[in-house]
């Protein structure tokens, strides 16, 4: 076996993991706080990328600029969706609300592409395109970043839950009744982790775009994102960066050998294989809280 | 039209346990049924093969649906993955030589035998964890059909159907390929209205309304979710292979993919949930609504008023889409059989307001 070839796996899996944590961290942000699975995640991304590609690459503004943007328009945009869509479903069956936001998913894909053209455009952020080569190990420097930038946006995430906003919203997430009673405006909260959920959008749509092309298929990251969350736990932050890493070097190590005896394609397996035996074993994952019914 | 529930008096439970105890929905229903028989005759072939048959049979798919989610309230969102496997076990039987009858029941049972398998994710859990895991086994049937080249005659391969009889009738035009859809449509839809008035329907609901309290009132939730997911999976194989039979007459691994499964849960919710009636709206809205409106889109382009794009028409059918569930879901959670119901209700007293039972 070559084992610079799996050092090289792991290490780039590690990293796309990671990139994957920058998807799935807006999930857990919002399941944490209002208990919706948003699985219009994919195609927040997707529109965030193309408004940091409509201010930098349409109008021609510096990168900086446009990240401002994106951030800000992206943060309304969350707290818009909370606004208009999802405060009409609170109480609602669970099967509502994840059809609304997979309705949610199918405008926004329709949406983006068809006013802005399907075919991909590129982000240009300067990175250079050489790989950083150690010893035999090829290393993609965007996936580097990615990865780095990933790690640095779920620290922050962590540290947000330590400031005072954040521990409103933790409270919120604990009980919805109990932190009205102690003046917690839970609305707002919601509405922040929408927003903040935006903002992670805009991390993960800037550095997937320039990975892969801004189009539509930056939604389809929401399906190795949700085995991320499924995995991790879904209201647990530090269950991102576990799971993003065990779900980014498994989804790159085992296509890696597997692939080319099959004919590809291996990598969603792996992935629906981590969904599916995380919900047949432990259902609220590694760091997720478990949730007791009551008749 | 006028008062239509006046002179009925039920003096026996038997006359109010009808399917319609009703005169007039009786009578409606009578018209929509010869209509429905005499569509070959009353329609061209371009409406009847492309528009009538296609409805009828994502209207099975979405009543065999809505048998799971609706009445058994098991979330499923990989059934397009079902009725793949139904599609795919008839063809090889129909090719095998195998009658298209029994084909029909190998797909079924197929189908049925897989789709316990995505039930034994559904004794463990529910709701979110449901949908994640039944969509996790939709890319995992589908990948095992696109890479077993015995399956799907290679990658990127189309199986085209076989000359097959029914009943010794050869399957070959379009009136008997409509007929053919019609009556697996009829079947699931009866099987279906009786279902919901019979015992195990009922223990169904229970086990929808609350697994636990199922329970302890002696309905067993293992077996009734296990039965539900028999059920429906054999309900949708077989309508996958009509549907590869009858409309597609070929099939591919993409015509089964995630996006289909959405589609169907779409037409379920937007039909309304556990409604039969909405299997049939809700499977004509979302299958007919995007080619209207790129028809119209097409139309207004063609007029050049303003510039509309190709690629903007392109997109039209999944946005509008999108809108629809979003828009049915805020604005009617019930679903278009909600919105039929208000309607008939209306009418049932109509012209006096007042009189509502």
């Amino acid at each position: 076996m070559d084992i610079a070839f799996l050092i090289e796996l792991t290490i780039n899996g590690a990293l796309t993991g990671l990139m994957y944590g920058l998807v799935a961290l807006g999930i857990v942000l919002i399941y944490k706080s209002s208990g919706v699975p948003n699985l219009a995640q994919g195609a927040m991304v997707m529109i965030a990328a193309y408004l940091v590609w409509m201010v930098a690459g349409w109008l021609g503004a510096p990168v900086v600029v446009a990240l401002l943007v994106a951030v800000l328009g992206m943060f309304l945009f969350g707290m818009l969706t909370e606004r208009v869509l999802l405060r009409r479903m609170v109480g609602q069956p669970i099967i509502m609300v994840v059809m609304l936001t997979l309705g949610l998913e199918s405008l926004l894909r329709g949406l983006g592409p068809g006013l802005l053209g399907a075919a991909p455009k590129s982000l240009d952020l300067g990175i250079d395109m050489m790989p950083i080569i150690v010893g035999d190990v090829f290393i993609n420097r965007e996936y580097l970043i990615g990865g780095a930038i990933g790690a640095l946006m779920i620290g922050l995430a962590l540290f947000f839950f330590r400031t005072r906003l954040g521990t409103k919203l933790l409270a919120v997430s604990d009980d919805h009744v109990s932190s009205w009673s102690v003046g917690i405006s839970v609305e707002r909260a919601v509405a922040v982790s929408w927003g903040l959920a935006g903002v992670a959008a805009v991390a993960a749509g800037v550095m997937w775009g320039s990975v892969q092309g801004v189009d539509w298929s930056l939604t389809t990251l929401l399906f190795p994102a949700v085995a991320v969350v499924i995995l991790g736990g879904l209201d647990s932050i530090h269950g991102v960066l576990v799971a993003g890493l065990v779900v980014g070097i498994l989804g790159s190590v085992v296509p890696g050998y597997v692939d080319p005896l099959v004919g590809g394609g291996t990598r969603d397996v792996v992935t629906s294989l981590i969904i599916l035996l995380t919900i047949l074993f432990r259902p609220h994952g590694i760091f997720g809280r478990e949730e007791i019914e009551r008749v | 039209m006028f008062y239509r529930q006046s002179g009925i008096h039920h003096t026996r439970y038997a006359a109010t346990r009808k399917l319609w105890p009703l005169a007039a929905d009786r009578r409606l229903l009578g018209g929509l049924l010869a209509l429905a028989l005499l569509a070959p005759l009353l329609l061209p072939e371009l409406y009847l093969n492309s528009y009538l048959a296609p409805w009828l049979i994502w209207t099975a798919a979405a009543l065999s649906l809505t048998l799971l989610m609706g009445i058994a309230g098991q979330l499923h969102f990989g059934f397009a993955a079902v009725m793949a496997i139904g599609a795919y076990t008839s063809i090889h039987l129909a090719r095998a030589g195998v009658p298209f009858e029994l084909a029909l029941v190998g797909a079924g049972l197929a189908a049925a035998l897989i789709g316990c398998v995505f039930g034994a994710a559904a004794l463990r859990v529910k709701g979110l964890y449901l949908v994640m895991a039944t969509l996790a086994m939709q890319y995992l049937v589908s990948w095992v059909i696109i890479n077993v080249p015995a399956i799907s005659g290679g990658a990127q391969a189309t199986l085209a159907t076989p000359e097959v009889r029914l009943l010794f009738i050869p399957l070959d035009g379009d009136t008997a390929l409509y007929y053919t859809a019609l009556g697996w449509t009829l079947s699931c839809t009866l099987l279906l209205l009786n279902i919901k008035r019979s015992s195990v329907g009922r223990a169904l609901v229970a086990v929808r309304d609350k697994d636990f309290a199922a329970a302890v009132i002696g309905v067993d939730p293992l077996r009734y979710k296990l039965l539900a997911f028999f059920t429906s999976s054999f309900l949708g194989g077989v309508s996958g292979a009509i549907l590869a039979f009858c409309y597609y007459q070929a099939v591919t691994p993409e015509q089964f993919g995630f996006n289909v499964s959405i589609q169907l849960v779409a037409m379920v919710l937007v039909g309304g949930l556990g409604s039969v009636i909405g299997a049939y709206l809700g499977a004509g809205f979302i299958l007919l609504l995007p080619i209207v409106l790129t028809n119209l889109l097409a139309w207004v382009a063609g007029l050049e008023l303003f510039p509309v794009s190709f690629n903007l028409i392109a997109h039209i059918p999944l946005m509008v889409y999108g809108a629809l569930i979003i828009a049915v879901i805020l604005f009617e959670p019930l679903g278009l059989a909600k919105i039929y119901d208000n309607i008939r209700k209306y009418f049932l007293v109509w012209p006096f307001r007042h009189a509502q039972r």
